[in-house]
């Protein structure tokens, strides 16, 4: 039969007193229901469940707090303290009960994603395996951060860093153009690093540089994974425990820099006109939604490796809490970060005003500071009104305010603005290989949650798995992702890559998530869904879950879909920025056609996956039903 | 007719220094911005240290060893500071052409900047263009090497993992095959309800119902 190859059930508790983990030779700690919540707090197992969870998710959300997956970035948090509020009531209306209901889920089905929505129903198997698309999307594009972070660790090693000091033009006589009209760190990311096109249609050659850096980032992957989920355990203790330890390294430098104060006023005062503009709420509903790796299996993955009593609410509580104070924190190094950057910049850019004033008017140098500055100005436009008009198209008009908003989007965020604030700290080399290693072990924590929700179904698949070892299967995703990967290398490789990032995973997932909670609540049922949980943790379902499972969080999603959707159509057509040599910055083009298709295929390429399977389902039922006639 | 002579001589030397004359350079200094409390005051005793800098400059230049200080004009000194300079011939008629001073200048720039304790961009000679220092190239680029050496250490381990995986591989397919056969059944997880695996419930299609007793097993042995 078909069905026995799919995927295998672990055997459950279900009426039944004999079952074993999946992992052989660990027999499983008695938990005591009820009486021992305690002490089933303080179980090992328990712990360690929880860190193995903790670390994909932290990884994940930190990353999508250093705006990797997330459309919009550190914007959300730009809207400072009135952003905690709708940041704190999407964590309770709809990241805690989605997070919830995922490990549930596979607690309950104790299989894969693919096998658990085909127990929910048969016709659902697709919602599994669009999530293995999803996964296999996101493998492919996410690796190349993990070059970029290689390429600028070992670039680290360096005095001075490469992206701090602008390199000479031909004749030595200045500095080279590009890197002029732009940033140092700009330049080393747009040319050194990305030596990116003018516009998506320029494919240009594939750069070996990075190349070579992929193909590392690669192998690490597959040294993590070789062995299978008990040594991704293992790593994932360092990978989610190292990013801490540098955050708060990162903390206490950050908040004792010059100017971080700035930053962290300009994040906590409450922008209460904010709160009345929906783009917050959509903002921050997308950002708790991709922290938690909603919709990609992968939860439903981890949650399946649980024993059957073991209390997923609290999990789901607790992961969420800690996700989003690990958010928080970040947020709050980041910005003092940032004032430290915006600070330097003002006062460097008040020094050039003060600089062409005393040139242009011959006064005494050391005559103008900062706190003078404006009264001698309005005293030399009186006194030298010619002259001074001369010189004011000059003068850049210097704001703290301004450069405080500067929203820098993507990954643009992590590498342009971090190097940026590192090169003016003292012992820059130290603070850049810490914040890269850092980067780099989030990134590898959330490439392993990645790879596990792709190779789980493919080992699980007695087709494949009886035929090559588990080392074969992973070395063949990563060499297949590999070479898929070296399109983001070539020159206009930077574009596609933001394709990826921003349609690849974002419009699947809202629809995987509502068909998930739809598929829970009404075709399976929620008050037999409740029952199960019951009789398997021994715990009641909360008024408050059934209300968020079946109305609230369906409807929430739903609004955020149509948000996307609107938007798009209201603004016609897609574009990108495109980073233009001659001027030194970033231009806003149109895609073309074939890009628009690409995008189109991306985001269908998993959301079809539902009805087609669906379909399939139906139809091979109705000819089976057809063929043989029912037996007396 | 002596004091016309004097006169006619400071009128042509100020002729030959003047703001935007022929051959005539400005110099900008910032010594409060470069030295902050260690700066010094500008004053003429500096002005002839710069004019024996630049005098110095020039008897470099084959052709020009016989440069004295009294031949380098300074004029229009600001409180800046800031001041325009020419270097005029033996015979002070005329001032020596921009090019020769650009490029004499230019060999000697460090020298006249440790002169004054600043640097390029706090003694600046407007129109002189400043020789930027050569970045220093490395024969083997520092990442290549970073890189070898991780990229060496990934692929060891990597092999020494797939290596042992075998060679734990092999070792199980020898040991003995009855402890692999119970462990190989409940790791391919049987679905077991009330003690009977379903398996044969479902091979057989119902037709045999195993949760009842045959005849024989219902009464026990004796």
């Amino acid at each position: 039969m078909a069905e026995a190859e799919s995927d295998t059930v672990r055997p459950s508790a279900v009426g039944g007193q004999l079952w074993r983990g999946r992992t052989p030779g660990r027999p499983a700690p008695s938990i005591m229901v009820g009486t021992g919540e305690v002490a089933s707090a303080l179980e090992p197992k328990d712990l360690e469940r929880m860190m193995e969870l903790e670390g994909h998710l932290s990884a994940a959300s930190t990353t999508v707090f250093l705006s990797h997956k997330s459309p919009q970035g550190l914007l959300n948090l730009a809207g400072g303290g009135s952003f905690l509020v709708p940041y704190v009531i999407m964590l309770i209306v709809e990241g805690m009960p989605l997070l919830y209901l995922e490990l549930a889920v596979g607690q309950r089905m104790r299989q894969g994603s693919i096998g658990a929505w085909r127990t929910v129903s048969p016709y659902l198997g697709g919602v599994g395996l669009a999530s293995v698309v999803v996964s296999f999307f996101l493998s492919t594009y996410y690796n190349i951060i993990n070059a970029w972070a290689f390429w600028y660790l070992f670039h680290s090693f360096q005095e001075p860093l490469p992206w701090a000091v602008c390199p000479l033009n031909d004749n030595r006589t200045g500095y080279d153009e590009e890197c002029e009209k732009a940033s140092s760190t700009q330049y080393f990311w747009y040319r050194k690093t990305l030596n990116i096109s003018p516009s998506i249609q320029d494919s240009g050659r594939v750069q070996w540089e990075p190349a070579l850096c992929l193909v590392l980032a690669w192998l690490v992957v597959y040294l993590c994974i070789l062995r299978g989920t008990e040594t991704t355990g293992k790593v994932v203790y360092f990978t989610a425990l190292l990013p801490y330890c540098v955050l708060i390294i990162y903390l206490v430098r950050g908040l004792t820099l010059h100017g971080a104060t700035n930053g962290l006023a300009y994040m906590f005062t409450p922008k209460l006109e904010q709160l009345g503009n929906p783009k917050a709420w959509i903002n921050a509903a997308t950002q708790i939604f991709f922290s938690l790796g909603l919709g990609f299996g992968s939860l439903i993955a981890f949650a399946s490796y649980n024993e059957p009593s073991n209390n997923c609410q609290k999990h789901a509580v607790i992961v969420s809490l800690i996700n989003s104070a690990t958010s928080i924190f970040a947020s709050i190094v980041t910005f003092s970060i940032y004032g430290f950057k915006a600070t330097f910049n003002y006062e460097s850019c008040l020094n050039k005003v003060i600089l062409l004033l005393t040139n242009a008017f011959d006064l005494e140098d050391g005559f103008l500071t900062t706190s003078n500055l404006e009264q001698v100005k309005g005293y030399l436009a009186s006194a030298f009104p010619d002259k001074y008009s001369e010189v004011l198209p000059q003068m850049k008009n210097c704001s703290l305010q301004s450069e405080l908003a500067t929203a820098v989007q993507g990954t643009g965020l992590s590498f342009i603005v971090y190097t940026e604030a590192i090169k003016n700290m003292e012992v820059s080399q130290l603070w850049s290989v810490l914040y890269f290693f850092m980067l780099l072990m989030l990134g590898i924590g959330s490439m392993l949650g990645n790879t596990a929700a792709i190779l789980t179904p493919l080992t699980d698949s007695k087709v494949i798995s009886s035929h090559l070892p588990k080392e074969a299967i992973s070395g063949l995703v990563c060499f297949v992702n590999c070479v898929i990967g070296l399109v983001f290398t070539m020159e206009s490789g930077n574009y596609w890559f933001d394709i990826f990032n921003d349609y690849a995973a974002t419009l699947s997932l809202l629809l995987i998530v509502l068909v998930e909670t739809i598929a829970v609540c009404y075709v399976y049922g929620l008050r037999r869904f409740e029952s199960d949980l019951k009789a398997m943790t021994g715990r009641a379902l909360s008024w408050y879950w059934k209300a968020m499972w079946a109305g609230v969080s369906p409807l929430l999603i739903v609004s955020l879909f149509v948000f996307y959707l609107s938007d798009y159509i209201l603004t016609g057509t897609l574009q990108y920025q495109a980073w233009d040599a001659v001027q030194g910055q970033l231009v806003t083009k149109d895609y073309p056609p074939y890009a628009l298709a690409i995008i189109g295929l991306l985001v269908a390429a998993s959301i079809m996956c539902i009805p087609l399977v669906a379909l399939g389902t139906f139809v091979t039922r109705c000819l089976k039903r057809g063929d043989t006639p029912p037996v007396a | 007719m002596l004091c016309l002579l004097f006169f006619l001589v400071t009128a042509i030397h100020a002729e030959l220094c003047q703001p935007d004359a022929e051959n005539a350079f400005k110099v900008r200094l910032s010594i409060r911005t470069a030295l902050g409390d260690k700066a010094y005051a500008w004053d003429t005793n500096e002005e002839y240290l710069f004019k024996a800098m630049v005098a110095f400059s020039m008897r470099k230049v084959p052709n020009r060893e016989t440069t004295e200080i009294s031949h380098v004009l300074l004029c229009n000194v600001t409180q800046r500071v800031s001041f325009w300079f020419v270097v005029t011939d033996p015979s002070k008629n005329y001032t020596l052409p921009a090019v020769e001073i650009q490029s004499a200048i230019r060999m000697n720039r460090n020298r006249i900047n440790n002169a004054f304790f600043l640097n390029d961009q706090t003694l600046e000679f407007l129109k002189i263009p400043s020789t930027l220092a050569p970045p220093t190239d490395p024969s083997v680029p520092i990442w290549i090497i970073i890189f070898s050496v991780i990229f060496c250490i990934v692929i060891v381990a990597v092999m020494l993992l797939i290596l042992s995986g075998i060679r734990q591989r092999r070792r199980k397919s020898k040991g003995p095959s009855e402890v692999d056969d119970t462990e190989d059944k409940c790791e391919n997880m049987i679905t077991i309800e009330n003690g009977i695996p379903c398996d044969p419930l479902t091979t057989k299609g119902g037709h045999i119902n195993d949760a009842f007793m045959t005849e024989d097993e219902r009464l026990t042995p004796l």
